[in-house]
Order: C-alpha cells, then sequence, then structure tokens
C-alpha cells in the first residue's frame, strides 16, 4: 500500500476483509458449508491420487486452481493440504482481501485479479479445478466449462458445487438464506440461473469430461451442520474427470 | 548464554501433567506436532512423594491408553475392579448397612474399571511421550506468557519462544493460561479435604471397592494391587487438618477407626496427603487460538474418580475435532474449529461436576447452593423447561458421542 491510502480506503478494505473472513459475517454460509465442501474435495482427490486421506499433508506435490476464489475460504485449506495453489477472481477487492489473509497466516498461495480465462490463454493446466459456489453466477455455463475443462492436466478432476433449480431451493436459498436468515446480501443469488444436476452434468458431458460422482449437500438447521446425503435438491456438488493422456 | 531461540510446532500444550501427558501422546498420533511445556522436572513427577493418589481408570480411558502404547507399560500395576460395595457407615463401625451392590458379572466378563496409582501412569505416560516422534517434551521449562496473534500462538519461555497455530491450556484448576484468555470460572470449595494414603491389609481385598457414607465425608477403600488398597478419605477440614498433622501411629489409629477389619489387620504405609476440594467449571472451552483441557475446564469433586476420566475424554474429543479439521487444511486455531470440541465436552462434564457436588452434598448433609448456579452460562434450569427438552436431547445425543480414541481406534 501506499502512503497516500487514506484511511477511510482502509475502512473499506477492512469492511470487504471482513466480509469475507468473519464466520458470523456476510460469507457465514460459506463458512459453515466449508468443511463439508472440503471433506468431499480431499476424499476425491485422494482416491484419484492414491494420497491417504488420514494423513496431514496429502496433496503435496499437487497443484489446484480455484476458479472464483473470492477471499480464499478453499484456496487456503488447499495449501495447508500440502496443494500448490492458484487462486482467481475477476474481483480485485476480493484478491486484495485473499492476499492480504495468506500472508498473514504465513501461506504461500498465488492469487490473481483475472477472469478463468486469462489462464486459459497462458496455457496453465491443473491436477484439480475448484468452480464451487460459481456457476449460479455464470452468464453462459457451457463456455464457462469449456475454459475450467482447459485448465485442467489430463486425467485431473474438475470440481462443481452450486444450487439446484427447484421448488424447495426457491424456498430456502432465496427465501431463508436470503431474506430471512440475512446469510447472504441480497442478490446474490439469482435463481433462474440455477442449474439443475441433469443441465449440469449434460453440460460436462457434452465439454467431454466423465462424470465421477453427484452428491447432495444438506443443511441440519438445529445443529448448523451440513452433511452429504444423496439429497441434491438444494445443495450439490459434482466431480468430473478430464480423459487421460 | 544461550542466545535466545524460536521454535515452531503445530500444537503447544501447556502444562505436562496427566492430561497434558495423555494429550500430547494423542495429538502426535495423528501426524499433528506437539510441544509439550512443563514448568517441573521430570524426577518431581515420578518422585514417590509427589502425587500419593490413585486412579480408577474407566474402560474408554483403557482403551485410548492401549492405542496410545501407554497400557502395556502398566503391566502388573492394574488392579482390577471387579465388585463395588456401597455401604451407609459409621466412624467406629466400619461397614455398616449394605444399600448398593454393582457386581460386574452381572453386566458383562469386564471390570468396571483398573486401580492404577497415579505415579505409574505418570510414569508410563512420560516413556511414552520419550518414544513418540511427533512430541517434543521440554521439561522444566517455564512459559512465561502466551500471547494470541491472529495466525498463531507465540509463548515466550524462559530461553526464547515458541509459536503454534495452537496453545492448549492444561495447567490445573482455575488455569492461569485460561484466565489470562479472558474465560471465566464458576465455582466453590467444600468445606472438606480430601486424605489420602495407601495401607497394607492382611487379607486379600478380591477386587473389591468400598466406598461408605460417613456424616463428614465419603471414604473409599480403592484396591491396588496386591494386599494393598488406597484410601480417599474425605473429611470436614478441620478434622482432615488435625488428622495430617497426627504423628504415625495416631493417623494409622484414625484410618483404622474408620478402615474397620473386614480385611484383617491394617497397616499405613509410606505418606499420606490431604487435598483441598473444590468444584471449578470454565464457562468456555476455548479462545482464539487457545483450547483448555482437563482441570483446567472442569475440576470436580473427586467422588468418583471421574476428574481423570473426564479429562481423557477431553483429550479424546479435541484429538479427534483437530485431527478431522487438520485433515481437511482448516486452521486448527480457530474459534471456529474449537467450538466443535466446546460443543462435544461442555454439556457432558458440567452435567458430570454437579452431579458428583449433588452426591456429596446429599450425603455429606450439606446445604444446597443453588444460587450459585445461577448465571452459569449453561443455565442448566432453564434447559429443563418443556420447550427446551428437545434442545437437551440434541445436547445430551451429542455430549454422549464417544471420541473414537475412547473406543481403542485411532483418531
Amino acid at each position: 500500500m501506499t502512503e497516500t491510502v487514506d484511511a477511510a480506503e482502509i475502512g473499506k478494505f477492512d469492511r470487504m476483509a471482513a466480509t469475507w473472513w468473519d464466520p458470523d459475517g456476510e460469507a457465514k454460509p460459506l463458512h459453515r458449508m466449508n468443511p463439508i465442501r472440503l471433506d468431499y474435495i480431499r476424499d476425491h482427490v485422494c482416491a484419484q491420487y492414491g494420497r491417504d486421506p488420514n494423513r496431514i499433508r496429502p496433496f503435496d506435490g499437487l497443484d489446484i486452481v480455484d476458479v472464483g476464489c473470492g477471499g480464499g475460504l478453499l484456496c487456503e485449506p488447499m495449501a495447508r493440504l500440502g496443494a500448490s495453489v492458484t487462486g482467481v477472481d475477476a474481483s480485485a477487492e476480493a484478491i486484495a482481501v485473499a492476499r492480504d489473509h495468506a500472508d498473514t497466516h504465513g501461506l504461500n498461495i498465488e492469487y490473481r485479479a483475472d477472469p478463468a480465462d486469462a489462464l486459459v490463454r497462458e496455457g496453465a493446466q491443473f491436477d484439480v479445478v475448484l468452480a464451487m459456489e460459481i456457476v449460479e453466477h455464470v452468464a453462459d455455463i457451457p463456455a464457462f466449462l469449456k475454459d475450467v475443462t482447459a485448465l485442467a492436466k489430463p486425467g485431473g478432476l474438475i470440481f462443481l458445487s452450486t444450487l439446484n433449480r427447484t421448488a424447495k431451493s426457491y424456498a430456502l436459498a432465496i427465501g431463508a438464506a436470503e431474506y430471512v436468515l440475512r446469510w447472504l446480501p441480497r442478490g446474490t443469488h439469482d435463481w433462474n440461473k440455477f442449474p439443475t444436476p441433469k443441465e449440469l452434468e449434460a453440460a460436462l458431458v457434452d465439454a467431454g469430461l466423465t462424470v465421477v460422482d453427484d452428491t447432495g449437500f444438506t443443511y441440519a438447521a438445529l445443529r448448523d451442520t451440513w452433511s452429504r446425503s444423496d439429497d441434491m435438491s438444494v445443495n450439490y456438488a459434482l466431480v468430473a474427470e478430464k480423459a487421460g493422456a | 548464554m544461550f542466545a535466545a531461540m524460536n521454535t515452531e510446532t503445530d500444537i503447544a500444550i501447556i502444562g505436562g501433567g496427566l492430561n497434558g501427558a495423555a494429550l500430547a501422546l494423542a495429538l502426535g498420533s495423528t501426524g499433528l506436532t506437539v510441544t509439550l511445556f512443563d514448568a517441573a522436572p521430570r524426577s518431581v513427577h515420578t518422585d514417590d512423594a509427589f502425587d500419593g493418589r490413585a486412579t480408577a481408570i474407566a474402560a474408554g480411558s483403557r482403551n485410548m491408553l492401549r492405542a496410545l502404547g501407554v497400557w502395556d507399560r502398566l503391566d502388573g500395576k492394574a488392579q482390577p475392579i471387579h465388585d463395588i460395595l456401597v455401604t451407609d457407615g459409621r466412624v467406629s463401625e466400619g461397614a455398616g448397612t449394605s444399600f448398593l451392590h454393582f457386581d460386574h458379572r452381572e453386566v458383562g466378563d469386564e471390570p468396571f474399571g483398573h486401580l492404577v496409582e497415579n505415579r505409574h501412569i505418570r510414569r508410563a505416560l512420560f516413556e511414552a511421550l520419550d518414544d513418540a516422534e511427533a512430541v517434543t517434551h521440554r521439561q522444566p521449562l517455564k512459559v512465561l506468557n502466551l500471547n494470541r496473534e491472529t495466525a498463531k500462538a507465540v509463548l515466550e519461555l524462559e530461553d526464547g519462544t515458541s509459536t503454534a497455530r495452537l496453545a492448549i491450556a492444561c495447567d490445573g484448576r482455575s488455569s492461569p493460561t485460561a484466565q489470562a484468555a479472558g474465560i471465566r470460572y464458576a465455582g466453590w470449595s467444600y468445606p472438606q479435604k480430601g486424605v489420602v494414603c495407601t495401607v497394607e491389609h492382611a487379607e486379600p481385598h478380591g477386587g473389591v471397592a468400598h466406598e461408605y457414607f460417613l456424616p463428614s465425608g465419603p471414604f473409599a477403600i480403592l484396591p491396588l494391587t496386591g494386599n494393598r488398597s488406597s484410601l480417599v478419605w474425605t473429611e470436614k477440614t478441620a478434622v482432615a487438618d488435625a488428622a495430617m498433622s497426627l504423628n504415625d501411629a495416631g493417623f494409622e489409629s484414625e484410618v483404622v477407626r474408620r478402615f474397620g477389619h473386614f480385611l484383617g489387620d491394617v497397616k499405613v504405609t509410606g505418606p499420606r496427603w490431604s487435598y483441598p476440594l473444590n468444584l471449578s467449571l470454565a464457562y468456555n472451552y476455548c479462545a482464539h487460538r487457545l483450547a483448555v483441557v482437563g482441570d483446567a475446564a472442569h475440576g470436580v469433586h473427586p467422588i468418583a474418580g471421574q476428574g481423570l476420566n473426564l479429562g481423557f475424554k477431553d483429550a479424546a474429543a479435541l484429538t479427534q475435532v483437530l485431527a478431522e479439521a487438520a485433515r481437511r487444511g482448516e486452521d486448527i486455531g480457530t474459534e471456529d474449529v474449537l467450538k466443535r470440541y466446546e460443543r462435544w465436552r461442555r454439556f457432558d462434564n458440567t452435567a458430570m461436576g454437579l452431579s458428583m457436588d449433588a452426591i456429596n452434598r446429599l450425603f455429606s448433609n450439606d446445604l444446597s447452593p443453588v444460587r450459585a448456579l445461577r448465571g452459569m452460562g449453561l443455565d442448566i434450569v432453564n434447559r429443563m423447561g418443556p420447550a427446551r427438552r428437545f434442545f437437551m436431547r440434541q445436547a445430551a445425543g451429542l455430549s454422549g458421542e464417544i471420541p473414537r480414541l475412547l473406543q481403542g481406534k485411532p483418531a
């Protein structure tokens, strides 16, 4: 930061940082959901690359890119698990928050304020591509999946998670999450953009990928915890594999 | 003069007693790196005069000690408890009417637990720590201060600093480390002391534990290996102090008056100890970069010998929470992670602490200090209301979840 940065700018930065990293702040749903997302990623990456999921750093030597990384909520755990991590996000503010947080916590992560296709143009490829809670914000899903596919090495894994377009998700994700529990700022999600698992799986197949697994993430409000289940009616995730060399 | 140096570790444990040592072994078994800081030299801990107590190791605790390679080191030093006889008694009459008899054969082949002298447990834990690659045992070394920073805990030591992702307070009742972090305690002192000694008797005890409820407090006869028993004599403070000041012959005659002659001639062997009794329950088990374990979280009345077993259960639960968090790449020092441990253990420990208190008060003919319960964050009474019953079951269900180490499985 330069000396001319004024207090108001710093205040704005602190607020942005808090939006991402305060576990009870605006990103609370992501913090609550993070453990179940991380378990899912860890289990499938370990299975694919023959790693022991009970080790503390099972991802040593793996390259991972997080597309739409925001403040780094997924990048940091991936780095702690041992991976070399790149995080990209179109928002320069989010990237600034992510860089600052990683520096403070002694983590070496490459953050870039770029759209995913900037990496594609450079020909960068990764063992694992994460695109979590992002496709519902994307205007052109097939074009996005093409980029994501290009970022994976042959035999690499691509993770997607999003919200289903059902009456229940409308009631919960829009009604409850945004308006009742005030978990997310209004307008974060447009229900009409939510892809159904069928639509997303078809799009993955069109992109030349093989779907390895799908799962629902369900929320138990009383215990304030998430668990994996077959119920994909609200939150769900998919793993796809790019054909080997 | 050594230059000040800094060491790094995943987890720094402050306090190297039984809870701290067991926790260090448990965490070390997961692949996390652990440094255990103990202010006292090893010779103090293992000196026969340091701690006269014996602990009834419950089945779950034994499973954990076995999984951590400690139980085998206690071979020949653990006395199985086959029967528990609870009797109402009067001084000088020995055992009175028997009103409760627990026989382990009614519930299976397993003994209720094993009586082991604390000094043996300590030695076995320290030996296991010497063999634990992931654990650095630093003693005697005093932690002067703990700074809980955003991304790490920094311990100021006599010879430098040590940084960790998480510090854990195992420094005993009403832990200074926890209090410095703003954690408050509820509790009170009992007008009683626990007098502890070991006796030899002519006849074998047959693995029977006796608990006499004498008017001034419970008197427990706990079977040790051989023809020996450990006595835990809970007594009014003034009487306990008087007993402690008697000469050996006078003390022995007071013990024998209460013990009776059902095991033949009784002789006090070795030193005697007395411990003030109090209840000390922490409102919170964690803060940013800090977790609180064992007596530091809950000092309970020793009436049922549950203190160390509760501490081992804390150690097993915290180890599981931290291992699961580390294996998914979470930051193990954040309250987000540490609250999972607090939710798991706090209700269970507080309920146990209060029920031990209730039993002691019932049998010691004391007044019940309901007032002292007020203002406790847990609001036990409120939980009893019908509207809260559902949540109570939820809490009980969570608190009843047995940590994997207590099932003898790896964390």
